[in-house]
């Protein structure tokens, strides 16, 4: 006899990875609210969101940008090799992937810690008292970067999984679409990170 | 389920797709230098375009998918192209 | 009753027994029944709140509450209403049940993650219910949140945001759940065009809650932080832009509509070959339309911003395109009609619903075209010809829908019948109830009564009485529906497999369904509505 469970443990790596796909849209449109709000403010005040990213680290940023894309990288290479069979090289590709995040977030740090030692935050005195294109470019800088941070801690902690997964051989070469969608998501990361880079440190 | 036998894509070819990544970065600092005034916001969103759609279809695999799927990543940023210039038109002719 | 070697979902015992049983089922019937109480117990809230401001409106000046209870009231009974009731409401309760037994699947395609969208869905319908009792008072915003009042309000607002961000996050689940189903999991043979229509307009919805719920995540995760980090995005004083809050609620709120009334039309395309016992009318037509509502619905948003200072061409295409999304509603409207128009007619009560449903949704759906021309918006924006235009599409609509859907599955859900002649009699009372309740509002708000105000001049009393009157004959004949239902539920007549003599996968299968639904997944060959039970059909009528 069937039991309830029988029929929901059967595995079908399509259905996941659209189900995967489907809530990247989700994400996309996440963000996405949040650069429609940024296009109608820099629309409205151009000079000082130009202002603005001329004051964010735009070597911070480039480093991020570039370190974010060999993760990137690494993730992919870690799904070919679980793929290949090869156990050993997926996990150490994941491991860099987590190292390059932590890399990442650790910047992030002193960047942010970096402004907050000016005083610069949202609703502080100093932040109040800068012109209104600023106050708002700051604030959808804190919102966005933010935002995208916990993306890449979320990411952190799948990836994690995911070597647990593989150690234990649960996930391995016939049986990768955890890794599949966790790359994904990565993926993901990165791509909002590509749009961010040069609409908060670049456009000048 | 699945009829066709699963791709598996090349170390090299993620490597290449990574060089080509780093490069159009590179370009698109070296072009904030160059001051192209109101054109910068459009000529640094192309180049992102260009690196978002490497990553979409060589890390993310569309390459390989089935067109359900590409069919419906395109149809979601053109949708959101869409609102964004919905949202313009209030905006811009105001 | 048809022989099974399964046990029926009602009866079925897993690992834990009772309650537990259910609230940790994966069944995609289950769970379905789950929402449906859910949603039952948070209606009878909703209803009676809304009862107590037509109590309040029965005379001018204050009757029962003070102008600030009153904001609080209407604010709880928005958000209860649209976010814990109608947008999950017809996708989530028959979506769940019907879908996978449509498409002849066992199950949706990720059993855990539905059962965690329920928990996510209650937990978020509790967060609305504790705004009202913790903090700086019940949020007094109204359920649209507009800045700058909502980022200033003393009241508990953030919870209030909190809890519709939560909901929305279920229901972007239960949405990427039936995408994944209708893709993966339709009978061998059964190509798109031969799935049936009420999975085809889940299908249209469920994209709109992907798609387009995200973006009120992120317009209330800004109102949070409006709140909390004076972050200044729609605070002019910061340099921000309020319109630019309306922009993105709307742009989610207005497609919500459609994740609303999408399934109710999917429900009631059920209906009406059922009880013609006559193949739908224009099949292509309404799956399309249902993308084509979808689809245009997302870009009509502006409409609820005509009186703003919108710029010319914005207002120009947005009453544009809502007149265009008007077609494909008024496409399917003529498809039922046509699909009864020659058949074999049996008025039982889904049917009369169904029938109800058009007669009210056309109601709602003119006067939205009112609202939605430039020069009469100007006119009636903000009074109470509005509240009666969308209680009309929602309540005459959604929740006619949803009473014939009940009427129309409960043999199936339960294996039992309802009284016939009950649901005649509540209809009769919820349909008078219901044009009396929210007609007379379409008049005096021409008259200029504006929405949300406890008070009003002594010229508009007596639509506001006969309104009142309306909704204790309407609480009235909610009480008889909701009787007949659940005292039959377990104690009326046992019924047969088909009492319908429907021809959808579902009326296949036993009543109450066995718990994975399908002895053996069917092989689909012929369209869907094809009814071809000639002599079956003459001995019917009893
Ligand atoms: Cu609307």
């Amino acid at each position: 006899m069937n039991t309830s469970t029988a029929h929901t443990d059967h595995y079908d790596p399509e259905s996941s990875k659209i189900g995967m796909w489907l809530f990247l849209f989700t994400e996309m449109f996440l963000f996405g609210g949040l650069f429609l709000v940024y296009a109608v403010f820099r629309n409205k005040y151009s000079a000082d969101f130009h202002h603005g990213a001329h004051e964010l680290n735009a070597f911070i940023g480039t480093f991020n940008t570039v370190v974010l894309l060999i993760s990137s990288m690494t993730v992919a290479m870690s799904i070919t090799a679980i793929q290949k069979k090869n156990r050993k090289l997926a996990v150490n590709m994941i491991i860099i992937t987590i190292v390059l995040a932590l890399v990442f977030m650790l910047n992030k740090y002193f960047e942010w810690s970096y402004k907050f030692e000016y005083k610069l935050y949202p609703g502080s005195p100093v932040m109040m008292n800068l012109p209104q294109g600023e106050i708002l470019f700051y604030g959808l800088y804190f919102m966005m970067t933010g935002l995208h941070a916990l993306h890449v801690l979320i990411g952190i902690v799948l990836l994690v999984v995911n070597i647990f997964k593989i150690r234990s051989g649960k996930v391995h070469h016939e049986r990768f679409s955890l890794l599949e969608n966790s790359g994904l998501y990565w993926h993901l990361v990165d791509l909002i990170w590509i749009f961010l880079f040069p609409l908060l440190y670049l456009v000048t | 389920m699945d009829k066709k036998e699963k791709h598996i894509t090349s170390y090299s070819l993620f490597a290449k797709v990574l060089v080509a990544l780093l490069i159009l970065t590179t370009i698109s600092v070296l072009i904030t230098e160059i001051h192209f005034g109101a054109l910068s916001v459009a000529v640094a969103l192309s180049v992102a375009c260009v690196k978002v759609a490497l990553v979409l279809v060589y890390f993310m695999h569309l390459k390989w998918e089935n067109s359900f799927l590409r069919i419906m990543v395109a149809g979601v940023f053109l949708l959101f192209a869409l609102v964004l210039v919905f949202t313009f038109i209030d905006y811009l002719l105001r | 009753m048809v022989n099974t070697s399964q046990e029926n979902y009602l009866e079925y015992r897993g690992r834990f027994k009772g309650l537990m049983g259910w609230l940790t089922s994966t069944d995609h019937k289950r769970i379905g029944l789950m929402y449906m109480y859910a949603i039952m117990f948070f209606f009878i809230i909703a209803a009676l709140l809304g009862l107590l401001m037509r109590i309040e409106k029965i005379a001018p000046g204050q009757t029962i509450m003070d102008a600030q209870t009153y904001n609080g009231v209407f604010t709880i009974h928005g958000i209860i209403m649209i976010f814990i009731i109608v947008i999950p409401g017809l996708a989530a309760v028959f979506g769940n049940f019907f879908l996978p037994i449509m498409i002849g699947a066992k199950d949706v395609a990720f059993p855990k993650l539905n059962l965690l969208s329920w928990y996510i869905y209650i937990a978020g319908a509790i967060m609305g219910i504790l705004s009202q009792f913790i903090g700086g008072g019940a949020p007094d915003t109204g359920w649209t949140f507009y800045v700058p009042y909502s980022a200033e309000s003393g009241t508990n607002v953030m919870f209030a945001l909190l809890a519709a961000f939560v909901l929305g996050f279920s229901s972007i689940l239960t949405g990427l759940n039936f995408i994944v189903t209708i893709h993966r999991l339709r009978a061998p043979g059964m190509t798109w065009f031969k799935m049936p229509l009420f999975p085809w307009s889940l299908y249209a919805t469920a994209w709109i809650q992907v798609l387009a719920t995200p973006i009120i995540g992120i317009t209330l995760l800004m109102v949070i932080a409006e709140r909390t980090l004076n972050i200044g995005f729609f605070d002019p004083a910061l340099g921000g832009d309020p319109l630019l809050f309306q922009h993105l609620f709307w742009i989610y709120s207005h497609p919500a509509v459609y994740v609303m009334i999408l399934p109710a039309m999917g429900v009631v395309t059920e209906i009406f070959p059922t009880f013609s016992q006559k193949p739908v009318f224009g099949y292509g037509a309404i799956a399309i339309s249902s993308l084509a509502i979808a689809l245009v619905g997302y870009f009509v948003w502006g409409h609820h911003m005509f009186t703003t200072g919108i710029s010319y061409w914005s207002r120009w295409f947005f009453s544009f395109l809502t007149f265009i999304v008007a077609v494909p509603s008024a496409i399917k409207v003529f498809n039922w009609i046509s699909t009864m128009y020659g058949g074999s007619i049996d008025l039982k009560p889904p049917l009369l619903y169904a029938i109800s449903f058009i007669f009210l949704f056309m109601i709602g759906g003119f006067t939205g075209l009112t609202l939605g021309a430039l020069a009469t918006n100007v006119q009636t924006h903000d009074t109470t010809f509005v509240v009666a235009h969308f209680h009309y599409i929602i309540f005459g609509g959604m929740g006619f829908a949803f009473f014939a859907g009940i009427h129309y599955w409960f043999p199936k859900i339960y294996g039992r019948m309802y009284s016939n002649r009950l649901a005649y009699i509540a209809w009769g009372i919820l349909f008078v109830g219901f044009n009396l309740l929210y007609f007379p509002l379409f008049v005096i708000g021409i008259q200029g009564m504006p929405r949300r105000y406890f008070d009003y001049l002594p010229q508009f009393q007596t639509g506001h009485v006969i309104s009142s009157i309306g909704a204790f004959i309407l609480v009235a004949g909610l009480v008889v529906m909701f009787y007949n239902l659940i005292y039959y539920r377990r104690k009326g007549e046992i019924a047969s497999a088909n009492p319908w003599k429907g021809v959808t996968l579902e009326w296949q299968i036993p009543s109450p369904p066995p718990l994975e639904n399908f002895e053996e997944i069917p092989v689909i060959k012929d369209k869907p509505y094809t009814f071809d039970n000639k002599e079956e059909k003459a001995s019917t009528g009893n």
